[in-house]
């Protein structure tokens, strides 16, 4: 199954960080993912810039707003994500520890659908009849 | 109820007779409720509304002289009640007196302990392999699911499933509340001893000791073992789990320096290891020895005493560690065996030898995830002069790793394998 391995962190905390803590800390995510990628269970990465470079999009009442900052003011933000192929919940809870990032925020694990609507018939994500 | 000792205990007081008295007592008190009914979600359910009777009842009348007994006592109750509730029209006769059997002489006797009989349910063979261990922690020791669950490394939802999926199977099933025959007591105690051991590996993997809930369930293992080998006192495999155990306890303290940061078994401080506890663990394996038959958990423990009198006296005894291992493999078969075996071998007859011993489990796809195999790999490999194989071993151990201490030790280890690689440049890829 495919899960995401949301990485939410206090984006604050890094700045303050020595450059020896840095490498220490970048040093660890990547051995995280060179282990994942060579187990042959990543799929994909992705890294967040800082929620301060965020746009916020809706329409409300028919007029279109355009706000700055992220959605969710939060003490933890989306700071990243991992999306990998394991066979169960057991497994990706196993990796989301190993996860640097569950040393100093959060790491939640979510089950993704198989496929999207661009590959799947519309039909499996309807509620059952 | 029966007479108090503390005519007028406050809250508190009466919480912490409570607590006391969960710890000490609640396997003894749910074998027994649900030793006949073979319903061990019920006796749970009974037994806590039973303590939440206690918190009521005993800061206002002073705890009970007898607080197992009334415990019981309350709990038969409710347990009758809640079957009355649930056999609302049929006559659920055969259970409500099975129920309500013994219900006088609970409070006032002796309650017959049957912790093991408990054990050896919820290490049933029927019971899937990787819940006996839970189960024993929340049905005997009466822990919860969640914290069960980030022990195991597991979702709440999903251990909370499966301990009621175990629980169900122990009634449906009508999995026995006894001990086995002679013939069959010796293998069923081996998986009772696997299960307490499993619970003990989860707590002990949690060396900086950050995670109270884990930290404890080393020592609740321990409890466990003990509750065994003081019911089973001639078994050398239970007596030789608890030597290994408390081999493993003693030197807890000295896993970690004042910095917080890891420290291996050669280089820790032999003065901060457990006195007491390796003087019992020798004591218990050569009670276990003198019961003249050998088996896994005393041939580890073994390989534990081994370790001790190298760091005590100094002497090199590595060829002595690779032979115990050798015969642990020869039992268990396990790649994690292996791993050490080759560690071993590769300390006594040069790193070359350890990684040949070491390339048999390398087919093993259970080991490509597994942090020692990769740090036993990187350690060789820049042993043997191979630096930029080391390295590559040493990227895997650290990202397969949990704990930062140890995750912190392996980048330095990596980063010492990189300098000497670029200071002989010309031994790199000896191999």
């Amino acid at each position: 199954m495919k899960y995401v391995l949301l990485d939410y962190v206090n984006e604050s905390g890094w700045p303050q960080l020595t450059r020896e803590e840095q490498a220490h800390w970048l040093g660890a995510y990547r051995a995280y993912m060179e282990a994942m990628s060579k187990a042959g269970v990543l799929q994909s990465s992705g890294g967040l810039q800082q929620t301060a470079t965020a746009t916020t999009v809706r329409i409300r009442n028919e007029k279109t707003q355009v706000l700055d900052g992220p959605y969710a003011d939060a003490k933890e933000q989306l700071g990243g994500f991992h999306i990998i192929e394991v066979t169960d919940l057991d497994a990706a809870i196993s990796w989301a520890a190993r996860s640097p990032t569950a040393l100093h925020g959060i790491v939640e694990v979510r089950p993704m659908h198989e496929g999207t609507l661009l590959t799947e018939d519309i039909s499996k994500y309807l509620k059952p009849e | 109820m029966s007479e108090s000792i503390h005519p007028a205990g406050n809250e508190a007081q009466a919480r912490e007779t409570v607590e006391s008295v969960a710890r000490r007592s609640y396997g003894k008190l749910v074998a027994f409720l649900a030793a006949r009914t073979h319903d061990v979600a019920a006796a749970e359910d009974a037994l806590s509304e039973a303590f939440a009777s206690a918190l009521a009842d005993w800061p206002a009348h002073g705890c009970p002289e007898n607080p197992e007994g009334w415990l019981l006592t309350v709990a038969r109750r409710k347990g009758i009640d809640a079957m009355r509730r649930k056999h609302r029209d049929e006559l659920a006769g055969a259970d409500l007196q099975l129920m309500a059997e013994g219900l006088e002489a609970a409070a006032s006797a002796q309650i017959p302990d049957q912790r093991l009989a408990l054990l050896f349910a919820c290490a049933h063979p029927a019971i899937e392999e990787g819940t006996r261990a839970p189960l024993m922690l929340q049905v005997v020791l009466g822990l919860d699911a969640a914290a069960i669950a980030s022990a195991f490394l597991v979702s709440p939802a999903t251990m909370g499933q499966r301990l009621v999926r175990a629980k169900n199977k122990i009634r449906q099933a009508g999995i026995p509340f006894h001990l086995p025959g002679r013939e069959e007591l010796r293998v069923r105690l081996d998986t009772v001893l696997a299960a307490i051991y499993a619970a003990f590996s989860e707590g002990w993997s949690d060396g900086a000791g950050t995670d109270a809930a884990k930290r404890d369930l080393a020592q609740e293992a321990i409890f466990l073992c003990r509750v065994v080998t003081e019911l089973l006192p001639e078994d050398p495999e239970a007596l030789g789990l608890l030597a290994l155990m408390l081999h493993a306890e003693a030197r807890s303290g000295a896993r970690r320096n004042a910095q917080g940061g890891y420290v291996p078994l050669d280089e820790q401080d032999v003065a901060r290891w457990d006195a007491r506890m390796i003087r019992e663990a020798e004591e218990l394996l050569l009670r276990a020895s003198a019961l003249e038959r050998i088996g896994r958990f005393q041939l580890e423990a073994a390989l534990q005493s081994a370790h001790v009198f190298r760091r005590t006296t100094g002497r090199n005894n590595w060829e002595d560690v690779a032979r115990l291992y050798e015969s642990l493999f020869a039992i268990s078969g396990s790649p994690v065996v292996a791993i050490n075996r080759a560690v071993a071998i590769g300390a006594s007859r040069g790193a070359t030898a350890g990684l040949q011993a070491l390339e048999q489990v390398a087919a093993d796809v259970r080991v490509k995830q597994y942090q020692p195999y990769w740090a036993a790999r990187a350690d060789l490999l820049a042993k043997a002069g191979a630096g930029k194989e080391a390295l590559e071993a040493y990227e895997m151990a650290i990202g397969l790793e949990r704990d930062p201490a140890v995750r912190r030790f392996l980048q330095d280890r990596r980063e010492a394998a990189k300098q000497a690689s670029q200071r002989c440049p010309a031994e790199n890829g000896k191999l």
